[in-house]
């Protein structure tokens, strides 16, 4: 966006705002991953928004509306833009969308900062975009009645004109004269029952720029005088540069710069390939100081975890004795389930692109923390957050790994700007992405469950092993008496153990080297797992059906029931297959929504094989549905990647995989059929770039089960 | 050097080791043709080498010669190919990253085989990696293009 479009009162917010936002990170609470509980619980009554913060309507008709949060696939760019269109009343075929700058204006609804996470977008903007459209469209509607002396209610709005008896005007028209007029006090938003938009399934607005190359993402970003910059970083986490001999990485033809950072050396040059070469040549000079993470390993640490699940550990819920009550019952099941530290493997590896003057920091990269980012990165150049400008670029996928309280790669490429005094691009090499950290956790979960004389469960006891993503970052203030929610959501408000009188749910927070972080669908990318195949457990112990098992466990949980039902019947669940295949059945609430899935599977040789997927979603009022059933799809494709193949381990301290011939990722050949259905619902909307994950792999666990008696344990399930 | 990309001739003074990728992107400014792991693992990087798809991060630039070279730049002036159309219909794209190079190797595919089964189509994009998980509208995509291309 040019400076001259944004109008003088704007500028001036914009920069009070900034100012004003200094420092919000420091022991910051996040709510990104139960926000919606604590939205449910009620808040205060935000103040109307600004609408020239997010909407531009140029003298030819064109509205830009601008985007508080970050498209990195999940379709944000055209939900957000329906949901103010709804209102507004514009030409659909003339929204343009952008990338909002980082400023206090573009805050998360629920929390002073800029940020996508928590499969929040949708939701927490559904009343904020939508005002915004009909404050414009009050404005709109005042400056034609003004101009023409008629009263506002004798105008009406159609397809972005203003009409009253036979005067007609353009928004293009009337946006000058609107802007100009003071902003109501309050607005009135379009009943439900008269939506035409919203709930309408709508193509993506950013496809014809995706289909022909014209997209910018943060690898795309070039201008004059751009260098480009390969780190060679760490070999183990926590390792430090002793020495290095740059000589032959500056002999290579297009180096420039050749700098020490915090993270490693970084070699700049014209362009990528000198870099690369640079960076080859000087890797064997760096003498590291490895520290004490040089001998980690993930075999012993799933040993070490096995042990640590045996013992008590910090109460993260519960109630009544599940101790005597499982000593009490008739049946005991006793499970370990566990799963591997996982790379969220974005397709666009990480990068950023600083541009640094003694006064001014400009960075273009896709972020999923704008706000976070321009603080940290103010900091590390030595200037006010308002200093530094962030331009979001379209991201390559981001799951999580560009939302990172440490800002590790937009800090890192300021560290080499001003260690070089060149303007960089850093780019990352996929075995950089993959090796640098910030991982899903390792976990292990110990389980032991009681059964009654009925077969259903009466007492569980469940076990926790899981890093906590929020340890020592800004967000720490989330750990609450030791317990991070992050590690249990999932297992202590399952509706499971909701209907039990006697359960208890414990942690421990294991300390490692290794940086983690959420990882799209966060804590649900394991407790679903064991949830899910726990209750088939019972089920199979109890000798019922896996459905009807948990619809008499569920039959106090509507919205569970709903999907569950839903599910089952699409894939006639019960009905019969073709010889060498079964179907297993998850269910699973998170992020405010609610999805149920059957997985169609066989077996060849020791691979397994999803041909169908049948999920269905109460996500609420469905804003568009399809862009839901995209990310439903992509969801199952994420967790199915992870049920089947990705996995990350470390031998004496080093990451063995780099890239996709190690770290499997499911591929075209593997892709099942994937059927969406949607609750119909006018509860309030959920979350839907998430939700679709969880569920993917204990479907699929639970229908080799049924196919083999084999009951895999463990991620990525494997059958030898 | 002489390189022939989408019709026009360049003339680029870089080691001929360097890969066609960074001599697309970083020399030649035609930043659609993506990076996505170097080693011909992902496919972001697809063009088309005398027609035929071709992993460019892989391809030393001094292996084109001067067979034309088409990026996705160049595919059609537009978006107007029948694959471009194909893919804005099915609604495929989410982060759109891995999309030009689904899309190259797609339009190859047809060229070679215009009516492709889903067998044919998984064969050919088997290496084309997607971690948004479009792969099920990238099938339903390239049958529609076919069907268009049929017309």
């Amino acid at each position: 966006m040019s400076p001259e479009s944004l109008d003088i009162g704007r500028r001036d917010f914009l920069m009070t705002g900034a100012a004003a936002a200094a420092g919000l990170i420091v022991g910051f609470h996040i709510p990104a991953t139960d926000a919606f509980a604590r939205q449910a619980a009620g808040g205060p009554p935000a103040a109307l928004p600004d609408p020239n913060a997010f909407l531009r309507i140029a003298p030819d008709g064109s509205v830009t509306i601008l985007l508080a949060h970050s498209e990195m696939g999940q379709g944000v760019w055209t939900g957000l833009a329906m949901l103010l269109a709804e209102e507004l009343g514009c030409d659909w075929g003339k929204v343009r969308v952008e990338h909002a700058p980082a400023a206090p204006a573009y805050f998360h609804t629920l929390m002073p900062m800029q940020m996508t996470g928590g499969s929040t977008s949708t939701w927490s903007e559904f009343d904020r975009y939508r005002q915004v459209g009909a404050l414009a469209r009050e404005l709109l509607v005042r400056a034609a009645a003004a101009e023409w002396g008629v009263a506002s209610a004798q105008c009406r709005v159609e397809n972005g004109t203003i009409i009253a008896g036979d005067r007609r005007a353009t928004f293009g028209a009337l946006a000058e004269k609107a802007r100009a007029l003071p902003a109501p006090a309050e607005v009135q938003l379009t009943d439900r029952s008269a939506w035409t938009r919203i709930g309408k399934p709508t193509k993506r607005l950013d496809s014809p720029e995706k289909v022909t190359g014209r997209a910018l993402f943060g690898q795309d970003v070039r201008f004059d005088g751009l260098k480009v910059a390969l780190v060679q970083r760490a070999p183990v986490f926590g390792a430090k540069v002793v020495s290095f001999n740059d000589a032959a990485a500056r002999k290579v033809p297009g180096v420039r710069a050749v700098v020490q950072v915090p993270s490693g050396v970084a070699v700049v040059a014209d362009h990528f390939y000198a870099a690369r070469e640079g960076r080859l040549a000087l890797a064997p000079t760096i003498k590291w100081d490895l520290g004490a993470s040089g001998s980690l390993d993930t075999e012993a640490l799933r040993v070490q975890y096995r042990e640590l699940a045996q013992r008590p550990g910090a109460k993260a819920g519960g109630k009544g004795d599940a101790a005597a009550a499982l000593a009490k019952s008739s049946r005991r099941l006793v499970a370990e389930y566990e799963g591997p530290f996982l790379a969220h493997a974005a397709m666009e590896p990480l990068n950023c692109t600083v541009r640094l003057t003694a006064s001014a920091c400009e960075i273009w990269t896709g972020t999923q923390f704008q706000t976070g980012d321009q603080a940290a990165a103010a900091q590390v150049a030595g200037l006010k957050p308002e200093q530094v400008s962030v331009h979001t670029m379209f991201l390559g996928g981001g799951f999580g790994r560009r939302a990172n309280p440490a800002s590790d790669f937009v800090t890192e490429a300021v560290h080499v700007a001003k260690a070089s005094g060149l303007p960089v691009k850093v780019i990352w090499t996929r075995e950089d992405d993959m090796r640098g950290g910030y991982y899903r956790p390792q976990f292990f979960h110990h389980v032991q469950v009681g059964l009654g004389d009925d077969g259903l469960p009466m007492a569980w006891r469940h076990t926790v092993v899981c890093q906590s993503l929020s340890k020592g970052t800004p967000f720490e203030s989330e750990i609450q008496n030791g317990i991070d929610p992050a590690s249990v959501e999932g297992t202590v408000d399952s509706p499971y153990l909701a209907g039990l009188d006697h359960h208890l749910v414990e942690l421990h927070t294991p300390e490692s080297p290794v940086t983690v972080l959420w990882m799209r669908s966060v804590g649900h990318t394991h407790t679903a797992f064991v949830m899910e195949s726990m209750i088939d457990e019972l089920a199979h112990a109890a000798k019922a059906d896996p459905l009807d098992y948990r619809r008499r466990l569920l039959a106090k949980q509507p919205r569970h029931l709903g999907v569950l039902n839903l599910a089952a019947e699409k894939a006639g669940w019960g009905t019969p297959l073709a010889a060498g295949r079964a179907r297993g059945l998850a269910v699973h609430a998170s992020f405010g929504s609610f999805v149920a899935t059957v997985a169609e599977v066989s077996v060849q040789g020791a691979a397994i094989r999803v041909h169908r997927m049948v999920t269905a979603i109460d996500c609420g009022v469905c804003v568009n549905p399809a862009g839901v059933e995209a990310q439903m799809e992509g969801g199952a494709v994420y967790g199915l990647s992870a049920a089947l193949h990705s996995e990350l381990a470390l031998r004496q301290g080093r990451v063995q995989q780099g890239t996709f011939n190690e770290y499997g990722v499911l591929r075209l050949s593997e892709m099942p059929r994937v059927e969406v259905f949607i609750v119909p619902s006018t509860e309030k909307p959920g979350g839907v770039g998430e939700p679709g994950v969880p569920t993917a792999a204990p479907a699929v666990a639970n229908a080799v089960f049924a196919l083999t008696g084999k009951r895999l344990r463990r991620l990525p399930l494997r059958l030898i | 050097m002489k390189l022939t990309v989408n019709g026009k001739t360049y003339e680029v003074d870089i080691p001929d080791s360097m890969p066609l990728l960074w001599v697309l992107r970083d020399v030649l400014g035609l930043t659609g043709t993506k990076f996505g792991c170097g080693v011909a693992q992902c496919g972001a990087c697809t063009v088309h080498l005398d027609g035929q798809a071709v992993r460019s991060c892989i391809t030393p630039v001094r292996a084109v010669g001067s067979r034309p070279v088409t990026t996705i730049e160049g595919l059609s002036a537009d978006g107007s190919h029948p694959v471009q159309r194909a893919w804005t219909e099915v609604d495929v794209v989410q982060c759109g990253f891995c999309q030009p190079g689904q899309v190259m190797a797609a339009a190859a595919l047809l060229r070679q085989k215009p009516r492709p089964t889903d067998a044919d189509i998984d064969a050919a994009l088997e290496g084309n990696l997607c971690r948004c998980g479009t792969y099920q509208r990238v099938r339903a995509a390239v049958h529609r293009a076919a069907r268009m291309m049929e017309r």
